[in-house]
């Protein structure tokens, strides 16, 4: 008698498309494939301040979006450009300060000093940076670390910028709803902007600057130009997150330049998935909620968050969109041998 | 334009620690020829490349492209002058397609300015000039090969590859790192008419070889050198008769 | 010199010349095994300072609480930390190796998982400190110094002596300095290269808790000092020419110098400072240090 004999075929969208020549969008289901998933993210990132109806949680998301930017400036230099910061605290730091003293001392509303702050914090990040950038990934490490670490003692120890007591007086947004959707959609812009500079042409520079540099530099290009262009822009979201959570608290201090601003990102960025932006996106949103929980453990914070990302790192785990998009794009179907 | 060399090389020295890995070498290439440099391994070819390319510091000496001073400038400066080399390791982007690894070049500025290998001045859509060059220099544009990824690609079309990527900077100058090392009988046979035919488009070619019967077969003049010193230099014939060149070579390769 | 900075100003130059000689040897203790460990094995230990830090709490641990005598205390603890430096690179720093980013994240991962765990475990405040390990102190050109930073001096010399004895004439030794000129060679030559990268950690992490030992002794033990001999040392590293020991011990002085110059004249809380400059001066003059080689730039075939 014989048996049915199956097995289970595994097909993977990406490399079928690939190999079978030209792929045009031409059913609705094809269009719903692509689409769906940005929908859904968008949709739901949209939606969630109306289905969260506390404000403590509300406030929450506006801090997972300041360090979904943050990680998303570490992913993209990361993983594209291959330069590791190890100083978010120095974006956030930078572009608070700018965005208080622009505050206070000029008066400007929160609507002209964030795009100031962004800016102009991000040349200044980018300026400071640039002694490391014609030199290997691990000086870029090293001094990352250091700026944040020493920002902040500068400022104690010559008490400049309002020293230990910081700056006070900063001016808050005009309503808890632009304070809520002005975060949001620049978390969105951001996300779909960097996705889309690294899928041009531009992005495979990005990319050969990373892992390819030699063949950069024989073709003409110059290291260091892309990867000031790549600092610039990961410094200027993390400016961006900086002077909206000076206005935010309407405070700005020493703490700007806090750990937890350097190593949350990383570990985000390491659980989400590096390489995929989304990621980043992801891993915040699991981890600064669960963070804000454990609130009350202190600096077992960030413990936490180190010895997740060694697992992460010893067991090699890709995170979970590399995950995620790897299982989308394949399908599976039981066929008869 | 001058009569000069285009490219002149002056007393160029470089140690390693200890090692002198180049003493005191000199030539001078002139426009349109082929200039082959050949040596025994260790005879510091590689070298000699990247001091001139700018890859890495010289201790002495100078390198002047048409009379103007290059000495110690940035790789992507002299690149973007028109002088481009290739590299012996190939290090292609494997994970993309052979076309798609000409975007890097294409998006240089002096790609730019000059429109890539027979462009006319301006650049149009990256992804079509990648595969016109790579039509060129015989990819077949019919078939599959130009959009394999660069990882299925065998040796012979890396190479070209690599020989792409300089072109589609428009060079003047084309300094080949053993771009027969590695091939086989038939894809070196396929590579030298299109050598020929870069040399008959007015690119000036310096080929460093290990292989001597194929490049003596192109190569209008030769310099040999050995332990980082230049033994002697003249037409092909010429280095082959002489006492010293066979000396070096005993025993490591049949001439 | 104590990590706290020292909060006297100084105002002679005598006092300027004996105290920065103090205060470079005592850089250069801390910066040895940091340096030891990237020369050898390319890897940026970035769990440095927190090596430092829990050494000091490992003696502090024993002489407090299980009652040890201070010297067993010191070689037990010098012992286990040399442990936990090889059991870091044997159980997670192996699993990277070569992956510049990962190895950077890992190490940095350990340094916070200790120091952090440390802070929260409430090793805060004034509390714990180490006794000196004699009393009394001499005046050398009128100038007073006490007997713990003559031990810091003397000891410094030592392991100077000692690491270049030991990489000179020892089997190990001999290997350790194989890997560091060329790690492919080395392996054709039949030495191992991830048993010499665990004993290079072991020994790097052993000179920390040295480090640690003698310098501790004359203030408090804190946290945010792992944060600080982290970047002395990879400050020192630099200047010197990352994985070179002769740089680093230059630019141990000239760093050490620099930073009793800025007490002593402009501000006691700059020695981080002073630090960062001389990186910045140095990535912007001369990128590969004082002594470096730099490969980086060199295409090796």
């Amino acid at each position: 008698m014989a048996t049915e004999e199956r097995r289970r075929e595994r097909l993977d969208r990406g490399i079928k498309v690939r190999t079978e020549g030209i792929y045009a969008i031409s059913t609705w289901q094809e269009m719903a494939y692509l689409l769906v998933p940005r929908l859904v993210l968008i949709l739901g990132i949209l939606m969630l301040p109306l289905v969260i109806p506390s404000l403590y949680w509300q406030r929450v998301i506006s801090i997972v979006c300041i360090y979904a930017l943050l990680s998303l400036g570490f992913d993209f230099l990361a993983h594209f450009v291959g330069l590791v910061s190890l100083g978010g605290a120095f974006f956030i730091g930078v572009g608070g300060y700018l965005a208080a003293i622009l505050s206070t001392s000029l008066g400007l509303p929160p609507a002209l000093t964030i795009p100031i702050a962004t800016l102009v914090g991000g040349a200044i990040c980018t300026f400071l940076l640039l002694p490391c950038l014609p030199l290997r990934g691990i000086y870029f490490a090293i001094v990352t670390l250091m700026y944040p670490l020493v920002l902040a003692k500068i400022i104690e120890a010559l008490d400049i910028l309002g020293g230990t007591d910081g700056i006070a007086g900063v001016a808050s947004f005009q309503s808890r709803w632009v304070e809520q959707y002005f975060i949001i959609v620049m978390v969105i812009i951001s996300l779909f902007g960097l996705r889309r500079l690294v899928n041009e042409d531009v992005g495979l520079v990005f990319r050969g600057v990373k892992d390819n540099d030699q063949a950069v530099r024989a073709s003409g290009i110059s290291i260091t130009l892309y990867k000031s262009i790549a600092v610039y822009i990961a410094s200027a979201l993390g400016c961006l997150g900086g002077a909206y959570l000076v206005h935010l608290y309407m405070w700005a201090g020493i703490s700007l330049f806090a750990l937890d601003f350097s190593i949350l990102p990383i570990a985000a960025t390491v659980i989400g998935g590096g390489g995929t932006l989304v990621g980043p996106l992801v891993g915040s949103f699991i981890l600064v909620p669960i963070s804000e929980l454990l609130r009350a453990f202190g600096t077992l914070r960030i413990v936490f968050y180190a010895l997740i990302l060694m697992a992460f790192i010893v067991f090699g785990s890709e995170g979970i969109m590399v995950y995620a998009q790897r299982k989308y794009h394949q399908f599976e179907r039981w066929v008869k041998v | 334009m001058n009569s000069g060399p285009i490219l002149e090389v002056k007393n160029v020295s470089k140690a390693f620690g200890g090692v002198q890995a180049l003493t005191n070498v000199s030539f001078e290439v002139y426009e349109g020829e082929i200039f082959g440099i050949i040596g025994p391994n260790g005879s510091g070819k590689t070298t000699l490349i990247n001091c001139i390319t700018g890859f890495v510091k010289m201790d002495a000496g100078k390198v002047f492209f048409r009379g103007k001073d290059i000495t110690g400038r940035a790789p992507h400066k002299i690149a973007d002058l028109g002088v481009t080399r290739t590299f012996q390791v190939m290090r292609p982007y494997y994970s993309l397609p052979a076309y798609k690894n000409l975007i890097v070049p294409l998006f240089s500025p002096r790609a730019r300015r000059t429109g890539g290998w027979r462009g006319g001045g301006r650049l149009g859509d990256r992804d079509t000039v990648g595969i016109d060059i790579l039509e060129e220099i015989g990819f077949e544009r019919d078939s599959f090969v130009p959009y394999k990824l660069a990882s299925t690609l065998p040796t012979g079309y890396l190479k070209r590859l690599e020989l792409a990527r300089c072109l589609a900077l428009r060079p003047e100058i084309i300094i080949c790192d053993e771009v027969f090392s590695g091939l086989s009988m038939a894809e070196v046979a396929s590579i030298v008419p299109l050598i020929e035919r870069l040399q008959m488009d007015g690119i000036t070619l310096v080929m460093i070889e290990h292989r001597l019967r194929e490049l003596f077969r192109v190569a209008n003049r030769v310099m040999v050198l050995n332990f980082g010193e230049k033994l002697t230099e003249g037409a092909p014939a010429e280095v082959m008769e002489d006492e010293r060149v066979r000396e070096a070579y005993l025993g490591t390769e049949e001439v | 010199m104590d990590n706290e900075g020292p909060l006297k100003r100084f105002n002679k130059k005598v006092d300027i010349i004996i105290y920065g000689t103090i205060n470079s040897i005592a850089l250069a203790l801390m910066a040895l095994g940091f340096t030891l460990v990237y020369g050898i094995s390319r890897l940026p230990n970035f769990a440095h300072g927190a090596l430092y830090v829990i050494t000091g709490f490992i003696v502090w641990g024993f002489i407090n609480t299980l009652g040890l005598n201070y010297f067993l205390a010191i070689i037990l603890s010098l012992a286990i930390t040399g442990l936990i430096g090889a059991a870091i690179y044997q159980f997670v720093l192996i699993r990277v190796r070569g992956m510049a980013i990962s190895e950077i994240i890992a190490s940095y991962a350990i340094a916070l998982a200790i120091l952090e765990g440390l802070r929260w475990g409430g090793f805060k405040g004034m509390t714990y400190t180490l006794p000196v390990f004699m009393e009394g102190g001499v005046e050398i050109f009128g100038v007073p110094v006490d007997l713990q930073r003559l031990i810091v001096v003397g000891i410094g010399i030592v392991v100077v002596a000692f690491l270049w004895l030991f990489t000179h004439y020892n089997k190990i030794g001999l290997a350790l300095r194989g890997m560091a000129q060329d790690e492919r060679a080395a392996m054709m030559l039949g030495i191992d290269s991830d048993r010499m990268a665990v004993i290079a950690m072991a020994l790097g992490s052993v000179l920390a808790g040295l480090a640690a030992v003698v310098l501790l002794p004359l203030g408090n033990i804190v946290v945010e000092a792992g944060y600080r001999v982290l970047i002395f040392a990879i400050a020192v590293c630099i200047v010197g020419g990352l994985g070179s020991w002769v740089g680093a011990v230059l630019a141990a002085f000239i760093i050490g110098f620099a930073q009793i110059i800025t007490v002593a004249y402009i501000e006691s809380h700059f020695h981080m400072v002073v630090a960062l400059l001389a990186i910045i001066i140095t990535l912007i003059l001369r990128p590969s240090g004082l002594f470096g080689r730099q490969k980086e730039l060199e295409e090796r075939v």
